[in-house]
């Protein structure tokens, strides 16, 4: 049980910053998600973390142990690897049992976690086999297993699920999950992807070019993003972002996409009033576009007349690209709705959920 | 003359080429006309023919012809049965000649591979890799007698009242007073050992080369793996990178068993097979080219030849092996 804190984290390789000023505090027993695109520092950050990188700058602590000079083993910590890292000449049991083994157990002690352990993550009849007799899966358990049969202080994983398909990705996000609330143990996660983020932790932190963009519930990830990156990256189809005006004239804010010109909400006007008159980003996440013949309940809602690109039917929804003067933008659907390719629809706009951005820095307004 | 010899050897040549290039013209030509099915089986076959036909003509036979050649007399006129064989095994200065080899496959493999491998984890944790490797390596890159005449000058000896020439005796005499020079090449106790020496010091960056290819082929992660795991430097290496290691290691330590008993150029310049330092292949060209034995010689050729079969049996198992895993 640790809690884990970077303290204004740096690590340069050479010139380039992979990761600046990082500055997290991580609870006991919290699912921390690093999240964000390739090369953005999460698995660097994980590295540090594991004692398998360096740290130029700053502080890593865990439980009360600042551990910058530990070495990984000394650490107390375990780690899934993308690939698994699974010992390829060794069988399963003799992967499970290594740490253990290099820790002095005693063999009786070792045979019993052993088989406690890969019973519990349904591999208990794989104990003879070698990594390469074994399906994605299936490798994927004994990595868990391997890392877990130790009881360890914190759980790192990079990018566990990247290997698997599709349908035992899903399975597998559950199946983590339900370890976590199991073991109750500091679980720190590295991924690329925001769906695995958004499902799994108590809280994102989502990184770009190396530095922290926001840490947060997903619920707030997603409703109140800090910044254009993090609006863009958490959710799926991603947001949609049009360049735009802000306008006020006669007690009315609008807000001027070149197309069409739409109303900003009266409980909004007074936090946007400092930016009248400049450029703005406005920014619609898909689900936020719906068809005149659906409107859902608690919308503000402001037609717009636009062209059907595209459909893709998905079954429970419609993705439907749309076109106003060359600017494409998504629109999830009711499946019922009726669009057609070529035509023009009408649409409604949910303004209540209008997210407004700095042009230049990407800030939230 | 020479004029006709120029002309002779392009006119070979381009025969050969075309001769070649004209049969696989014809049995394309002849494989067009089957049906698709016959085509795909016939067609290796058909292009492998040359290639057969050339190993056939220089390496097959000339092995049966030294089998049949084993079993007859010094000039290859009477049939003497396994005589020359059991004559090997009497005669003392073949006797020596094997248990040399057998000093050869033993200590050389041993410390060539065991060196090769210190230097690939060496150099592997330390800043111009690259560079250290090319310098291990270019010993490989002198020809055998070269390096054989480089160390005949470190290792020559000249008696004590004669300034010493060799590298070696001229430093042991300068630093050691009234130190005596010593015959390195020429006591026995001495010679192989510097013999095999010469050779490690030729295959070691060779053994490095391959086996930190090997070593590069094993996972970053699954080290890192290990340290998590709790493992220190050693313990990684001994439970994770040495039996990763293993099909690598067994690949140039039978390259290297190989070498030991084809051992020749380095023994020839060094001490010519003088002083109790004949080896299995100086054996046989002295049987050959001095005492004109074709019987004996092909005799011991043949000996060499089923002491490597075991080896290179052994070797295409593990390829195979190595093959299936992946």
């Amino acid at each position: 049980m640790a809690r884990v804190v970077f303290d204004h984290v740096y690590k340069r390789f050479g010139d380039t910053e992979a990761v600046a000023d990082l500055d997290i505090d991580i609870e006991d027993k919290e699912f921390l998600v690093f999240v964000g695109p390739s090369g953005c520092g999460k698995s660097t950050s994980l590295r540090m973390l594991a004692g398998l990188e360096e740290i130029s700058e700053g502080r890593i602590i865990i439980g009360d142990r600042v551990v910058n000079n530990v070495p990984p083993k000394d650490r107390d910590i375990a780690m899934v690897f993308q690939s698994y890292a699974l010992y390829p000449h060794m069988t399963v049991y003799d992967n499970i049992a290594f740490g253990l083994r290099l820790r002095k157990t005693p063999k009786q002690i070792i045979d019993e976690r052993v088989k406690e352990t890969s019973d519990s993550l349904g591999i208990g009849h794989l104990l003879d086999r070698r990594p390469r007799q074994l399906s994605g899966g299936q490798r994927q358990r004994v990595a868990v297993a391997r890392a877990i049969v130790r009881e360890p202080a914190v759980f790192l994983m990079d990018e566990p699920l990247s290997n698997l398909d599709a349908k035992l990705r899903v399975e597998a996000r559950a199946f983590i999950s339900k370890l976590h609330q199991r073991l109750g143990t500091t679980f720190i996660y590295v991924t690329h992807d925001q769906i695995e983020a958004m499902t799994m932790g108590t809280r994102i932190a989502v990184l770009n070019a190396g530095r922290l963009q926001q840490i947060d519930s997903p619920t707030n990830l997603y409703n109140y993003p800090a910044n254009k990156f993090v609006a863009g990256f958490i959710g799926s189809p991603s947001m949609n972002f049009f360049d735009a005006m802000l306008k006020e004239s006669g007690g009315r804010m609008t807000v001027d996409l070149g197309f069409t010109e739409l109303e900003i909400p009266a409980d909004r006007t007074d936090r946007y009033r400092d930016h009248v008159g400049s450029r703005v980003t406005f920014g619609l996440r898909p689900e936020d576009i719906h068809h005149p013949d659906f409107p859902p309940q608690g919308v503000i809602p402001q037609m717009v007349m636009a062209d059907v690109d595209v459909i893709e039917l998905m079954g429970n929804e419609k993705i439907v690209y749309l076109k106003n003067d060359d600017i494409v933008y998504l629109a999830r659907m009711d499946p019922r709705s009726d669009v057609r390719v070529g035509l023009e629809t009408g649409t409604l706009f949910n303004m209540a959920n209008v997210h407004l951005f700095d042009e230049q820095t990407g800030e939230t307004l | 003359m020479l004029l006709e010899r120029l002309i002779q050897i392009p006119v070979v040549v381009t025969t050969i080429l075309l001769l070649v290039v004209g049969y696989l013209v014809v049995i394309e030509r002849l494989l067009n006309r089957l049906p698709h099915h016959r085509q795909a089986k016939l067609r290796p076959w058909l292009w492998l023919t040359p290639a057969l036909i050339f190993l056939s003509v220089f390496l097959l036979y000339p092995m049966l012809n030294t089998i049949y050649l084993s079993l007859l007399d010094a000039k290859s006129e009477l049939f003497v049965g396994f005589e020359n064989f059991t004559d090997i095994v009497s005669d003392a200065t073949t006797r020596n000649a094997l248990s040399n080899t057998l000093i050869w496959l033993v200590w050389f493999t041993s410390i060539v591979v065991l060196l090769g491998l210190l230097m690939t984890v060496l150099s592997e944790k330390v800043a111009y890799e690259h560079l250290i490797k090319m310098i291990m390596f270019l010993p490989m890159a002198i020809s055998f007698v070269a390096a054989g005449v480089i160390w005949k000058f470190m290792f020559d000896y000249q008696p004590a009242t004669r300034p010493q020439t060799g590298t070696l005796n001229a430093i042991w005499t300068s630093l050691i007073p009234n130190g005596e020079p010593q015959p390195w090449l020429i006591n026995p106790l001495t010679n192989t050992p510097v013999l095999i020496f010469v050779a490690i010091w030729i295959f070691a960056g060779f053994c490095m080369v391959i086996l930190s290819a090997g070593l590069k082929g094993i996972p970053s992660e699954i080290q890192e793996s290990a340290r998590i795991d709790g493992a220190n430097e050693w313990q990684s290496f001994i439970y994770i990178t040495l039996p990763l290691l293993s099909p690598t290691i067994a690949v140039v330590a039978t390259t290297m068993l190989i070498n030991a008993l084809k051992a020749f150029d380095i023994v020839y310049v060094l001490t010519n097979g003088n002083y109790n330092t004949d080896v299995i292949a100086t054996r046989m060209y002295k049987e050959l080219f001095t005492a004109h034995d074709f019987g004996r010689a092909s005799a011991i050729a043949v000996v060499l030849l089923l002491a490597t079969l075991p080896i290179i049996a052994f070797n295409i198992r593990q390829y195979r092996q190595r093959e299936a895993n992946l």
